[in-house]
């Protein structure tokens, strides 16, 4: 277990250091070497490339040394390639990002107690899971929800068009909080809902947005994998956009509105930082525009200017704490009332994570 | 000198591969070089991360064990003739109906349910990929095709179950089957970090050479594959040999998948549908369709994945580049194949 006692010892010297030292100058300590694996390709304008980029700016932090490896599948492939990042390469914080991976990191823990373990997604259980895992996850439908301003703004048909992966819970809020920033714009606004059926169906995920387009939609977003088939499509029929998990604007900068993403930069400084200076790891972490974990892109000549105003109020209100998207009376798009009018749910809020419907002006129905 | 001779023939059967491989890792070493990568740096980095260690090792056996399994599934009806590539459908059914079980029944002890969840998968992957051989046979749908559509009929049936009816309700974010009882997962081999799907897909193999090699039925399947009509004239059922095979080969899939819910994945879940099923196809070209040769092949296949690691490691290279490595490989065994 030598690597474990090397793992260790450099965490004390890094203490030692820090406490010694002005910030800085700890780099004659054993540099940390952070491993981080994903799902995907690290560039793919999307879910991957927000973890990425998070990942490198690690890189430019003193004493860091960061390995990487992308395309990793949710297999046994997981625990071996975070066993080799910790033998080999000596690190002593994995970033696990995809949300399948965390059976195989649960797996892995005990074995390695010294290493840190932080999986994206939010799965953590305390008495269950190992006390060197730890989770994270980020309330980014705060971000549709504006990006659904954005639409909303932009719109001339009022039809609004969603191209979603699976009819999981996380996806279900995104689409209704898309929806219900747009119909504050206009209360007769729709959002039309297609479902893929997995997270990486580029082929399928053209066809949707044509079809959306054919029907005259004229504002999109997506919650898939990698939205840059989406972004790409949309431009070429006219239509607006609104970005999901990284800054697509590059890709079509006269028709992206505005965008959802991740900043994970935020949670991985601080995981860094606690690994430095032995703090306790975080073993459940969650947060919102509030606490840095999401943004919007940046506005376009394309954003509206009423759009931009009104987000930047909401932003304003939802920053200091006194914005809830998810407020009764609220119905179901099949007219059934899912929160009752006295009851408002915060972000916080763990029945959101159950959630199982679609608001009120969604067309479309959860399949299965 | 029959031994003589054997080893002869072994080596001459070996050489195609030997040479495809060999001239594959040097166009590889040119493409390294052409993006100013050292190829010598690069291969010796995948040497390690594939056979370098104990840890490496056992990492390239850990991926070798589906590999076999969805290997036979490609070799079996191959034999009769026939050439199948739906291998991924049947590993997902397998291992549903393993995910199944552990719904049905959960309270069977384990020397139970390892039979039973291992012969569901056999039933349902064999049924698949036999369903292939029976459409060619009788409705003469062609067998790629066929077996290729069905693959995606498979997942297609896998996902609508684990994400509706079979759903486990706990698993919100990732539709995934109820949980097997902790006493059904399946250990690692003494020693070892490789499952014991290693093991079987081993035996399994060794017990395909024996029966191809050595039974008339394993004769009569590769008269059949050699020459159809000749295999009727001589009065062989060559129909219920190539179906025979399809579900042969199908079950070995629905097996591969079995032991991914049973000792990897603890459920059914869309993360069973990782391409075992399709690497499978060049293990089996790889090992010319010989049984035997199928293990050494799943082995090199494996630590070529393994491999990849070390390379997106220390190098920074894409993972495409043993995606690279594994097309060039595959590119020139059939370009030495016709030689």
């Amino acid at each position: 277990m030598s690597v474990n006692r090397r793992q260790f010892l450099a965490s004390t010297a890094a203490l030692a250091a820090t406490a010694a030292l002005p910030f800085g100058r700890v780099r004659a300590a054993e540099p940390l070497v952070v491993g981080a694996l994903y799902v995907g390709p690290h560039d793919d304008y999307g879910y991957n490339q927000a973890h990425a980029l998070a990942v490198a700016r690690l890189k430019t932090l003193p004493g860091i040394e960061v390995v990487e490896q992308e395309n990793v599948p949710e297999t046994v492939a997981v625990q071996k390639v975070m066993e080799a990042m910790i033998v080999e390469d000596g690190a002593g914080l994995i970033f696990a990002t995809s949300f399948g991976y965390f059976p195989h990191v649960v797996k892995l823990a005990p074995k390695y107690p010294a290493v840190r373990f932080a999986h994206c997604g939010g799965l953590w259980q305390a008495g269950r899971d190992p006390a060197n895992v730890g989770s994270y996850f980020g309330y980014i439908d705060e971000c549709q929800y504006l990006n659904g301003i954005a639409a909303g703004h932009a719109s001339r048909s009022g039809k609004l068009g969603f191209v979603a992966a699976k009819p999981i819970p996380q996806v279900l809020r995104n689409i209704n909080a898309f929806t219900l920033g747009a119909r504050s714009v206009r209360p007769d606004i729709t959002t039309q809902v297609i479902f893929t059926g997995d997270w990486s169906m580029p082929v399928k995920e053209a066809e949707a947005t044509n079809s959306l387009a054919d029907q005259g939609i004229d504002v999109v977003t997506c919650h898939v994998d990698s939205p840059k088939v989406l972004v790409e499509t949309a431009a070429k029929r006219g239509m607006f956009v609104c970005g999901y998990h990284a800054d697509q604007s590059v890709l079509a900068p006269d028709a992206y509105l505005t965008g959802a993403e991740w900043h994970w930069e935020t949670v991985y400084s601080a995981y860094v930082t606690a690994a430095r200076s032995g703090a306790p790891f975080a073993n459940l972490t969650r947060g919102g525009l509030q606490d840095g974990f999401v943004r919007m892109s940046a506005y376009t000549a394309a954003t509206p200017a009423a759009a931009v105003r009104q987000i930047d109020q909401t932003r304003a209100a939802m920053l200091a704490g006194g914005f809830d998207i998810f407020r009764g009376p609220l119905l179901d798009n099949a007219g059934r009332t899912v929160i009752p009018a006295d009851t408002t749910l915060t972000q916080t809020d763990i029945t959101l994570e159950r959630m199982d419907y679609l608001v009120e002006g969604v067309i479309g129905a959860i399949p299965g | 000198m029959p031994i003589l001779r054997r080893t002869a023939s072994v080596a001459a059967g070996a050489l195609p591969t030997t040479l495809a491989t060999a001239a594959a890792l040097a166009l590889f070493a040119l493409f390294l070089e052409l993006h100013g990568v050292s190829a010598a740096r690069a291969l010796g980095l995948m040497w390690q991360g594939a056979f370098g260690s104990m840890f490496a090792l056992s990492n390239t056996l850990l991926r070798a064990a589906p590999l076999m399994l969805t290997a036979l599934c490609v070799l079996l009806p191959a034999r009769a003739g026939l050439i199948v590539i739906g291998g991924e459908g049947a590993l997902a059914l397998g291992g549903l109906a393993a995910g199944s079980l552990a719904i049905a029944a959960p309270t069977l002890p384990a020397a139970l349910a390892w039979p039973l969840m291992a012969l569901a998968a056999m039933l349902i992957g064999g049924l698949w990929i036999g369903a292939a051989g029976w459409l060619r046979q009788h409705r003469g749908v062609n067998e790629t095709i066929g077996s290729l559509l069905l693959s995606y009929l498979g997942i297609a049936l896998f996902n609508q179950l684990v994400e509706g009816p079979l759903r486990d309700p706990a698993s919100l974010n990732k539709p995934s089957t109820l949980p097997l009882p902790q006493t059904w997962m399946i250990g690692t081999l003494p020693g070892t970090d490789a499952h014991w799907g290693f093991a079987v897909g081993a035996v399994a193999c060794v017990l395909t050479w024996l029966v191809l090699r050595w039974s008339t039925s394993g004769f009569a399947l590769n008269v059949c594959g050699g020459n159809p009509q000749a295999a009727r004239l001589v009065g062989l059922p060559v129909d219920r040999l190539v179906i025979g095979a399809c579900v042969a080969g199908g079950a070995a899939a629905g097996l591969a998948g079995m032991f991914e819910v049973a000792a990897v994945q603890g459920s059914a879940n869309a993360s069973l549908m990782s391409g075992y099923g399709t690497a499978g196809i060049l293990v089996a070209f790889a090992a010319r369709q010989s049984p035997l040769a199928v293990i050494v092949c799943a082995v090199l296949v494996g630590g070529i994945g393994a491999s990849g690691s070390l390379l997106q490691r220390r190098l920074g290279l894409p993972d495409a580049a043993t995606l690279v490595l594994q097309g060039l490989i595959f590119a020139n065994l059939l370009a030495w194949e016709a030689l």
